[in-house]
């Protein structure tokens, strides 16, 4: 789970990592008073999206009157938001963070991963700040540091001093870089996060050391025991439909293509959407209904993927396991029978009691189409896909 | 022979009486599996399914020598599971349960490498299907009856993708030794390397087929490994490729976000290492059988 950059900071505050004056305004009222709150002669008015490269984008105003906070605000709340990680839909401004505007003396990068590799948790930083970690990594992976973090103990202080040192900053800043690394590190750890990125972190003019700009990722499997957390989850910045799968315990991920996709089990539905792929047609979705195909989910799983408007075409892919086949089929005959289902359908289902499994879908007098194998379901949709588009 | 489990291997279920633990010991003590008892906290003394509950696990080990231990207890309880299962030296633990956070897992990692290797317990999972050797024992929830007996290893992240795989080799008169369900989740007990390692030791294991997905290091480790440490033809499937970067599609651990997790980099690091990629996940079974017949029986392999 994703959440703001300001919900990021005041998470990171309360670990005592310093970031710059500021607050959230849900409103061009509310930003003013903010700035009036903050003081000083320059703000910074910032787009509050679960996305990076706001700023190319013109999500980040920087502002020298409340005329101008009033303004920028203005713009910025209630628009849609495009930028490089958006995707061209783009995403819904509801929330700007209005802040302090810094006199910046150098901006380096910071970032805390559960890295897969190790197993544990990584620190890493770069003494550029500012940039993607993957184009630093491309293009100076040696000016990359590391700090890999025993969990039995913990992250250690000297291992935060040597990424300072390693950084090349100032003495004078080097205490107060390792407070920031280490408290960084004790929220990742107490908030079950999954990534904390501070990029960058910044050196001001007058000797301080800010978080200006920071991205925190929770792992979804935690935030049963992180309440806080969990209360943070803005369902705006995520695609209805995937927000109503969550709600069925259903796994949904909405993508370009035009042929529906019902599966059980991720793997099979990864491969599944492949062969679809090798057929040469797109899936207009991942959806994995799990174990139990019941009734109720197959139905549920039929109206979130005919949601999308573009599906011209559905395969129901279900290898029964522990369900049997006839169990499965009955589920999809009623789900059929109950949500009207206007475009073709396909169905393969394999493992226990498959030929009661397709005597029922042949019985029951709908227009469904059943196949063998994944190669000939793909082919068979793919055909349907086809012959509806023609149509 | 099969990996890490056979029909003598002594089993216990850690989540015993519960509806879950209920219904896949049947299924397990009902596909030959010898379940030798459970363990359910305060339940101890009882008898559940023919077989005695213990309050702990150490109290399975001293009482009926259990080895073994699948764990079917909800994912907060997981990690801790884990660990009382190692500590009472139990040798092989195979978790089942989807959801267990991964600083969980992280932690759990860490705590089984505190024993020396001659005791160190082997972890398989969480959120796979489990390991079966067919025709002899499971430890899961996979259906028993898809596998057969023969003279191919699986190692795979997905439970449904595994059954596939399995089916489409049985309907091609093809066997296994063992199957092992890695999981799906981004740190898990044992690595495709882990097993890979396992299956090339193992004398009648002939091939193997590695199921993977996008997201993580582990196939490309495992492609090294292949290419370094194995005598036996690898066929491999990485399971993906319409996958878009940075969604996380239904498995923890299947999201594409560095260099080398999709499934198409994959699948290219894998070949170059010389492995056999299947061409599509119908083609998983016809692939195998091709890779077995142009292998040279291991009897007159003569050593390089």
């Amino acid at each position: 789970m994703d959440i703001h950059e300001y919900q990021a900071k005041e998470l990171l505050a309360g670990f005592g990592v310093p970031v710059p004056r500021g607050g959230v305004a849900y409103s061009a009222e509310q930003a003013v008073y903010r700035a009036a709150e903050i003081g000083g002669d320059r703000w910074v008015v910032k787009a509050q999206i679960h996305a990076g490269a706001r700023g190319k984008a013109g999500g980040i105003k920087l502002c020298k009157s409340d005329v101008e906070v009033r303004q920028a605000a203005k713009e910025l709340l209630g628009s849609t938001l495009v930028t490089a990680q958006t995707g061209p839909e783009g995403l819904p401004v509801h929330r700007v963070l209005v802040e302090q505007a810094l006199p910046i003396e150098r901006e380096v990068y910071l970032g805390l991963v559960l890295d897969r590799k190790y197993e544990r948790i990584v620190v890493v930083a770069h003494p550029h700040g500012g940039m993607e970690i993957e184009e630093i990594a491309h293009r100076e992976p040696d000016a990359i540091l590391r700090e890999v973090v025993e969990p039995a103990v913990g992250m250690q202080q000297f291992q935060a001093r040597e990424l300072a040192f390693g950084l090349g900053l100032p003495p004078a800043q080097v205490n107060q870089t390792v407070g920031t690394i280490l408290g960084a590190y004790r929220a990742f750890r107490d908030l079950d996060a999954t990534m904390v990125e501070v990029n960058p972190l910044v050196l001001t003019k007058d000797g301080q050391v800010l978080v200006l700009d920071v991205k925190m990722s929770f792992d979804d499997n935690a935030l049963f025991r992180r309440p806080n957390v969990a209360e943070l989850r803005d369902y705006a910045q995520e695609d209805p439909r995937e927000a109503e799968a969550a709600e069925h315990d259903l796994n949904y991920v909405g993508l370009t293509g035009d042929i529906g996709c019902i599966i059980n089990g991720a793997g099979l539905a990864m491969a599944t959407m492949d062969m679809i792929k090798h057929a040469g047609g797109e899936p207009a979705n991942f959806l994995d209904i799990g174990g139990g195909a019941s009734p109720e989910r197959v139905a549920v799983a039929f109206r979130l993927v005919l949601s999308d408007a573009n599906v011209k075409a559905i395969l129901v892919n279900v290898f029964a396991g522990i369900n049997r086949c006839d169990w499965v089929a009955q589920g999809v005959v009623q789900a059929v029978r109950e949500v009207h289902v206007p475009v073709p359908l396909v169905v393969r289902l394999a493992g226990t009691n498959v030929e009661e499994g397709k005597r029922i879908l042949e019985q029951s007098g709908l227009p469904i189409l059943t196949a063998n194998t994944l190669a000939e379901a793909a082919e068979r949709v793919v055909a349907a896909r086809n012959k509806a588009r023609a149509a | 022979m099969s990996v890490l489990l056979d029909e003598r291997t002594r089993v216990i279920v850690q989540g015993f009486t519960g509806d879950k633990g209920t219904f896949h010991a049947k299924e397990m003590i009902a596909y030959g599996t010898n379940v030798v008892g459970g363990v359910t906290p305060g339940k101890g003394g009882t008898t559940h399914l023919g077989k005695p509950v213990f309050n702990t696990v150490k109290e399975a080990v001293a009482s009926v020598g259990a080895t073994a231990s699948l764990i079917l207890v909800p994912a907060p309880f997981c990690a801790d599971a884990i660990m009382e299962a190692a500590d009472a030296g139990i040798r092989l633990v195979v978790t089942i349960t989807d959801g267990v956070p991964a600083q969980d897992m992280m932690t759990v990692k860490r705590y089984l490498w505190r024993y020396p290797k001659g005791r160190r317990t082997t972890m398989v999972g969480p959120n796979g299907a489990g390991v079966i050797s067919p025709g002899k024992a499971m430890m899961g929830i996979m259906p028993g009856h898809i596998y057969a007996r023969g003279p191919v290893g699986v190692v795979t992240r997905s439970g449904t993708l595994g059954y596939e795989a399995a089916a489409q080799m049985c309907a091609l008169g093809i066997g296994q030794t063992t199957s092992v369900g890695i999981g799906g989740d981004p740190i898990n007990g044992s690595s495709f390397v882990d097993i890979l390692a396992l299956f090339e030791q193992d004398p009648e294991t002939e091939a193997v087929m590695m199921i993977g997905e996008i997201g993580g290091p582990q196939e490309a480790d495992a492609a090294l490994f292949v290419k370094e440490n194995m005598s036996k033809p690898v066929i491999g499937y990485v399971a993906g490729l319409t996958a878009p970067r940075g969604r996380r599609m239904g498995h923890a651990g299947a999201i594409i976000s560095a260099f080398g997790d999709t499934a198409a980099e994959k699948a290219e690091i894998m070949r170059s290492a010389g492995l056999i990629v299947a061409p599509s996940p119908s083609e998983l079974g016809s692939t195998m059988r091709e890779a077995l017949r142009r292998k040279p029986s291991p009897r007159v392999m003569v050593p390089q």
